[in-house]
């Protein structure tokens, strides 16, 4: 089995071709940002030279094209119905200029209360026809629990727009303010998205390569390329899941562990519990959005080997801007790894450049070269070390629900420090000396990101509210809202959500074999009103966990 | 709506996995519709909202406060250490200044619960307030606090904890005890000899509305909290004035408890009663997390919210008008009135008998108080209860002057066991608890 994964980051493109799950090729070049596809054929080109093409299976692309697009605001203009109904005011939901709050209400338990203004939205439609906008987001307040008024809404709308995202396909959870973000940014970055996705599989074609390829999310996981344009907004931040994928694909060990990727402006810390990279509670945040994308826990801090060091109040400050690269290699200003080179942690770039752009900082604190070496390298190190342990603590104090969880009180304590990225070699052990850890450095970690990918398996999240009272089972993502007969259960509750995850983890491209189907919440309330009890509210989860197709083998 | 934002720490702790019995309103589902509501809004995704996971109490922070028989682990369970834990978890954030505010969105309730503690009554076993408050004198020194009691019962057992208290001011608003359990809660229980004032209670009639709720407010609460002057306020922030509400017979609404949050602005707020779980509770919650949070509530109401058929009656206004002013009036008469009922006693008796709805126990208490000028006085409780236990317990107050620590102290040691089962001391000042 030949497997070819890409990782199109923000400064290099990284790609791997492995053969039998083992690394038979790597490449590395520097991303043209403003072509990305420029990068692709030329990694692309480089791997498959002398490869016969038929005998490629799977191409795996994670790609910072979503990302990008937000972060440049090189996105489209998007007209916003939202149905808010009581609750926060809509000056706090207000997300762009172009929002519309028409009346109508879902409950909490998806009960229609009002009616929408359905000549209000024609109205607004013919408004955004003749403003010339032809993108549209629908989101309701827990639409996820009776999709009927988004789907009313576009009915009515869709002849005067070219495309409407929905909210309640978005994801599962409840939180209406995610649900306006996500849905917002799936709508304003489809276009861009989908050229990029069309120029992709053109390329492929031209490559004689017609086996599936596939991108990577935000949580880890693959989706299929041709089922991704619909939902655009879980590619965001797949970079960073890449890496710790990679990480995950190295390693041996099932224990909890710390995942660092220290890269050249910043430093990503992921944690794994039992082997597991963790998600996100709800979602990932994106420059600022909340989103209900589901996505790996990445905790991203402003230090990195090309962080610019100043000497400030006699003090060394370190980051967060990086300027360029090292002195060493001809970069503006110091940076740690001049540091390290100057201590001779790693034998990279021109050392006698690195000595002279630590030199007026040891002037100025009147000390030698060696010892600002030595501090700006322990400062460095402690940052990390403090924010890994801050991420621990948040995670071993995240709020539960259940007396049964309180007195279980499982604290995640890592055994394990694994980390990738540039300055890895160098700055590894006096992490984990910090940490108390012993510490690992994967083989082919300079390229973790492209096996990340390569080696992802599909992942896909399924929630299920039944409610016996009204005998309404409701799938928010799939629009579902079916009749139920008094007699549901919890089990038939698990088992339709196993078949319909099933049949959507298919659909995104998955593979029989490798779909561990887990259930992530199982609750069952009675429900009481007066001294009977007249239904049951069944809340039922179940994701395909990420992980990997397989591991890598050494 | 322009306001100061305040950062507002939040406990939820819904405890999904416990209830009392499978029908019971104080269930599993009670705030589970809350939860949806406060996740739908995304009132977790403020800057200035801080979720906190609750602590959990020991059996120390529960002597502190009450006198459970024969022990705390025979009178509670988990759930009642989680439930007061988060609210000393809110209590802790907002004493060590890391949030302005905060509320603990937990249950089981515990507003019932009086000092002696023989079962469960009114769905409460142990009272989550007074430990929070007992666990913050410990640890930050002693406080004037002040508890205002918004649950639409006469908040009973908190009354009986701080009966004797000085420095704990109680004022509970509630419907009218003639038509609602527990059936006390009226202006002649205005506190024990040595904290005459420090108890007050504002019983209002069926159907008052939020104009009543409001009006007592201003008129009644904020004046007196003014006079008072506590370093601490405290909300028991029960929910089951709601007009929706199905075992009580009140008007007040989830915009009018958010108004009533807003100008209180207490320091911490801890969930009580409130059985209206789909109609009333996830909006009253919504609204009073934004009210602590100085963000826009003006959004709020409930789905069904008709304020034409919710209004009270002019008979009522004119009726909560008038209570007002005898109470507050009454209130400035504190001390002339303890002169008129002490005359030259040197200890008062009261006599109680108390009933334990929930688990179906009776007790006879007697109650006695030493006079004192310069404390909350000794006090000591004979309780006998039908399950076969008598006890005597030894009460020494915070902030104790010598003469009555040692005169506590003396009857500790002197009281046998012959006649009771168990004879405790409680030392609140300096957090001792003995039993033989
Ligand atoms: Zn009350
Ligand atoms: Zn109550
Ligand atoms: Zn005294």
């Amino acid at each position: 089995m030949v497997i070819l994964g890409i990782d199109v980051g923000g400064t290099h493109t990284d790609a791997v071709l492995i053969e039998n799950f083992r690394v038979k090729k790597k490449a590395k070049v520097l991303t043209n940002e403003r072509d990305l596809l420029d990068s692709l054929w030329k990694v692309t080109d480089d791997l498959l030279k002398e490869e016969n093409p038929e005998r490629l299976e799977r191409v795996v692309l994670s790609t910072t094209i979503s990302t990008n697009a937000i972060a440049q605001g090189k996105t489209d203009r998007v007209g916003m119905i939202l149905v808010s109904g009581p609750g926060l005011s809509p000056s706090l939901l207000r997300i762009n200029e172009d929002c519309h709050f028409i009346s109508g209400y879902v409950n909490h338990r998806g009960m229609e209360i009002a009616g929408i203004d359905r000549d209000n939205v024609s109205r607004i439609g013919e408004r955004f026809q003749r403003d010339g906008i032809d993108h549209c987001s629908i989101v309701g307040k827990f639409s996820t629990r009776n999709p009927h008024q988004e789907i009313e809404i576009h009915e009515i709308i869709a002849t005067h727009v070219r495309h409407v995202s929905l909210g309640h396909r978005m994801s599962g959870h409840l939180n209406f303010p995610r649900r306006i973000a996500t849905t917002f940014l799936n709508e304003a970055i489809r276009e861009i998205y989908s050229n990029f996705v069309k120029q992709v599989s053109n390329l492929m074609h031209l490559r004689n390569i017609s086996i599936p390829i596939y991108i990577l999310k935000a949580d880890g996981g693959t989706i299929d390329i041709a089922q991704s344009c619909e939902f655009p907004v879980q590619t965001i931040l797949s970079g960073p899941a890449a890496s710790i994928m990679g990480i995950l694909s190295m390693v041996e060990r099932r224990d909890d562990a710390i995942a660092l990727d220290i890269g050249g402006t910043t430093t990503d810390i992921a944690v794994f519990a039992e082997g597991v990279p963790l998600l996100e509670a709800v979602g990932v945040t994106i420059f600022g959005h909340r989103t209900l994308v589901r996505g790996l826990r990445i905790r991203s801090i402003g230090v990195g080997g090309d962080s610019r060091v100043r000497c400030e109040d006699g003090g060394i400050v370190i980051g967060p801007e990086r300027e360029g690269p090292a002195a060493a290699f001809g970069g503006p200003f110091p940076t740690p790894t001049d540091a390290m080179i100057v201590l001779s942690l790693t034998s990279i770039g021109e050392r006698g450049r690195a000595k002279g752009a630590l030199l007026p900082i040891a002037l100025k604190m009147q000390c030698s070269v060696e010892e600002v070496a030595k501090t700006i390298f322990e400062q460095t190190c402690e940052k990390i070390a403090s924010a890994v342990l801050d991420e621990m603590e948040a995670i071993n104090n995240r709020p539960v629900y259940t007396i049964h969880e309180i007195l279980e009180d499982r604290r995640l304590e890592p055994k394990i420090l694994y980390v990738v990225g540039g300055p890895a070699r160098p700055m590894a052990f006096r992490l984990g000396e910090m940490l108390g850890c012993p510490v690992y450095i994967p083989e082919h970690a300079e390229v973790a990101n492209a096996i990340g990918a390569a080696l992802a398996r599909t992942t896909a999240e399924m929630a299920i509210l039944a409610d016996t009272e009204q005998g309404t089972l409701t799938i928010g993502e799939e629009g579902d809202r079916i009749a139920i007969p008094p007699r549901f259960t919890r089990e038939d509750a698990i088992r339709i959500a196993k078949e319909k995850l099933r049949g959507r983890a298919i659909k995104m491209g998955a593979k029989e074999e490798d779909m561990a189907i887990e259930v992530t919440e199982d609750q069952e309330f009675n429900m009481v009103r007066g001294f009977y009890t007249t239904g049951k509210n069944i809340r039922v989860r179940v994701q395909v966990k990420p992980g990997l197709i397989a591991s890598l083998r050494t | 709506m322009l306001k100061k934002e305040r950062k507002t720490g939040l406990i939820f702790f819904p405890a999904f996995d416990w209830a009392i019995s499978p029908t019971h309103p104080e269930r599993e589902e009670r705030l589970l519709y809350t939860q949806d509501q406060v996740f739908e809004e995304g009132l977790l995704d403020f800057d200035n909202i801080i979720e906190f996971k609750p602590g959990v109490a020991v059996d120390d922070d529960i002597n502190r406060v009450h006198i459970c028989v024969p022990d705390t682990r025979s009178v509670i369970t988990e759930s009642h250490l989680i439930s007061a834990g988060g609210a000393i978890t809110a209590a802790e954030k907002v004493m060590k200044g890391e949030v302005d505010n905060a509320f603990a969105l937990v249950r089981p309730p515990g507003h019932h619960a009086m000092l002696v503690v023989h079962g469960a009554r009114g769905f409460c076993n142990v009272n989550i307030e007074a430990i929070m408050i007992e666990y913050i004198r410990k640890h930050y020194g002693p406080q004037r606090v002040a508890i205002i009691d918004t649950d639409c019962h006469h908040g009973d057992g908190t009354q009986d904890i701080y009966w004797n208290d000085p420095n704990t001011l109680c004022i509970s608003i509630h419907q009218d005890g003639t038509t609602l359990y527990p059936g006390t809660g009226f202006h002649r229980e205005f506190g024990g000899p040595n904290a005459l004032g420090a108890t007050i209670n504002i019983p209002l009639p069926p159907r008052t509305s939020d104009e009543g709720f409001l009006y007592i407010l201003d008129h009644v609460i904020l004046p007196i909290l003014d006079e008072f002057k506590p370093d601490l306020v405290i909300n028991s922030a029960g929910q089951d004035n709601h007009y929706s509400d199905p075992i009580t017979d009140m008007r007040f609404t989830a915009q009018g408890y958010a108004l009533l949050n807003d100008r209180l602005s207490p320091h911490i707020a801890v969930l009580e009663g409130g059985y209206s779980i789909e109609k009333a509770l996830p909006y009253v919650n919504v609204g009073i997390i934004l009210a602590m949070a100085g963000l826009d509530y003006s959004n709020v109401r409930e789905p069904d919210y008709d304020p034409l058929t919710i209004r009270q009656s002019d008979e009522i206004s004119r009726y909560v008008e008038k209570e007002a002013a005898e109470i507050y009036t009454l209130w400035g008469k504190r001390d002339l009135m303890r002169e008129k009922l002490i005359g030259n006693a040197e200890y008062v008796r009261r006599k109680k008998p108390i009933y334990y709805d929930t688990d179906g126990i009776s007790e006879q208490q007697e109650e006695t108080v030493r006079v004192c000028n310069d404390c909350g006085g000794i006090v000591t409780i004979d309780s006998a209860a039908d399950t076969g236990n008598r006890i005597f317990a030894v009460i020494i107050p915070g902030q104790s002057c010598p003469a009555c620590r040692a005169k506590g102290e003396e009857i500790y040691t002197s009281t046998g066991k012959d006649k009771y089962n168990y004879v405790y001391l409680q030392d609140r000042e300096r957090d001792i608890f003995l039993v033989k």
